[in-house]
């Protein structure tokens, strides 16, 4: 995760080093992500060619995000990179909140130890 | 990438590939390691792990968007198990694919919701545990460098794609929608991932690096080498002398 100058006062820096990272990350599922290969990836290409693609059955899950593309934005491109963008904050929010609760709350039913900065 | 994808929309295993039996049979085995990863997660998680982890999660969200073409006809994307193991360790590591492949399968219509189990054991659980297993092994034969970190990243990620891939040749050799000889399926899947493998390697191995050379005391994989450099000498070793005390050198 680039973009993060290297300094000696490294422990205050962690803010600065997962804004960089997360800056990253959405940078490439807004701009990359929309020109990856749409072929078929190993599992699915395995599937058509053993005889077993046919089997999958559609998601039941109906959002307006299903399939990486925003409903509502036709420009596929746009769509594609808007839903990574939203995928990213997503999974980033839901970790970091996950990963704090069980912080808080440690099913070991051991004490959180004192904070480490 | 998959918004072209006519046929699935999908990068991760759909419903309908496993019978019932099957996927509960996952699901309850995913279940169970993720239950003890909550457990063992915990002592894992200080103030400064716990952003990272997040960030893990929405970095290979990213990644996995990523398809790169491998052979003609057929792309592979990250699974990124090596990854959250050399970055935060296989406990929250396992829980940080478990959390993208939860997103991608509730708002993204990605991966079954009948194939979470699965896609659980197969993504999260297998690759992060296994590159896990590879890199400590690889480590305990390099030197303790930055250097043998990457090393070992690079060969933990490039052995646990075919390793997955193995695995669903198990698991549809057990479940599978349609009977087809195992033998088959294993070839067909440890073959094309082999190859998928090389992109996994290249492309952990660049961030682990980057992770390394920036923030070395963040790598779980690394934390061995915290601290200052030490000048140090093994016994029967002449030790360094510093270049400051020798007189009358160069001037």
């Amino acid at each position: 995760m680039p973009g993060v100058p290297r300094r000696r006062k490294v422990k205050s820096n962690t803010r600065l080093f997962v804004v960089g990272g997360l800056l990253v990350a959405l940078a490439l599922a807004l701009l990359v992500s929309p020109f990856a290969s749409s072929s078929p990836d190993g599992l699915q290409a395995v599937a058509e060619k053993q005889g077993f693609a046919d089997s999958a059955r559609a998601s039941k899950v109906d959002t307006p995000l299903a399939g990486y593309a925003v409903s509502g934005v036709d420009q596929p491109r746009v769509s594609s990179g808007l839903s990574g963008v939203i995928g990213v904050l997503l999974t980033f929010g839901l970790g970091f909140g996950l990963f704090a609760a069980l912080r808080t709350f440690r099913p070991d039913g051991q004490q959180p130890e004192s904070p480490e900065v | 990438m998959r918004p072209w994808c006519i046929t699935l929309d999908s990068v991760h295993v759909p419903d309908g590939f496993f019978n019932a039996a099957t996927s509960v049979g996952a699901a309850g085995v995913s279940g169970a390691t993720i239950a003890v990863s909550l457990r063992k997660a915990g002592r894992d998680l200080s103030d400064r792990v716990i952003p990272l982890a997040g960030l893990v999660s929405a970095f290979v969200f990213a990644l996995q968007t990523l398809n790169f073409p491998v052979v003609a006809g057929t792309s592979g994307h990250l699974l990124g198990g090596a990854l959250a193991a050399v970055l935060v360790g296989p406990w929250v590591g396992s829980l940080c694919i478990a959390i993208v492949l939860f997103v991608q399968s509730l708002v993204f219509a990605d991966g079954g919701l009948s194939a979470y189990g699965i896609n659980v054991l197969l993504i999260a659980i297998i690759p992060t545990f296994t590159a896990y297993g590879v890199f400590r092994a690889v480590r305990a034969l390099l030197p303790r460098q930055k250097s043998s970190v990457v090393t070992a990243t690079t060969v933990a990620a490039f052995l646990s794609v075919p390793l997955a891939a193995a695995a669903f040749a198990v698991l549809f050799a057990i479940g599978g929608s349609v009977d087809i000889a195992f033998g088959s399926v294993l070839i067909a899947m440890v073959g094309t991932h082999s190859l998928i493998a090389i992109g996994e390697a290249l492309i952990t191995a660049a961030v682990v690096s980057a992770v390394v050379g920036a923030r070395p005391d963040l790598v779980y994989g690394a934390s061995d080498l915290k601290g200052p450099l030490q000048l140090r000498s093994r016994p029967g070793e002449t030790a360094l002398e510093p270049c400051l005390e020798s007189p009358g050198d160069g001037k």
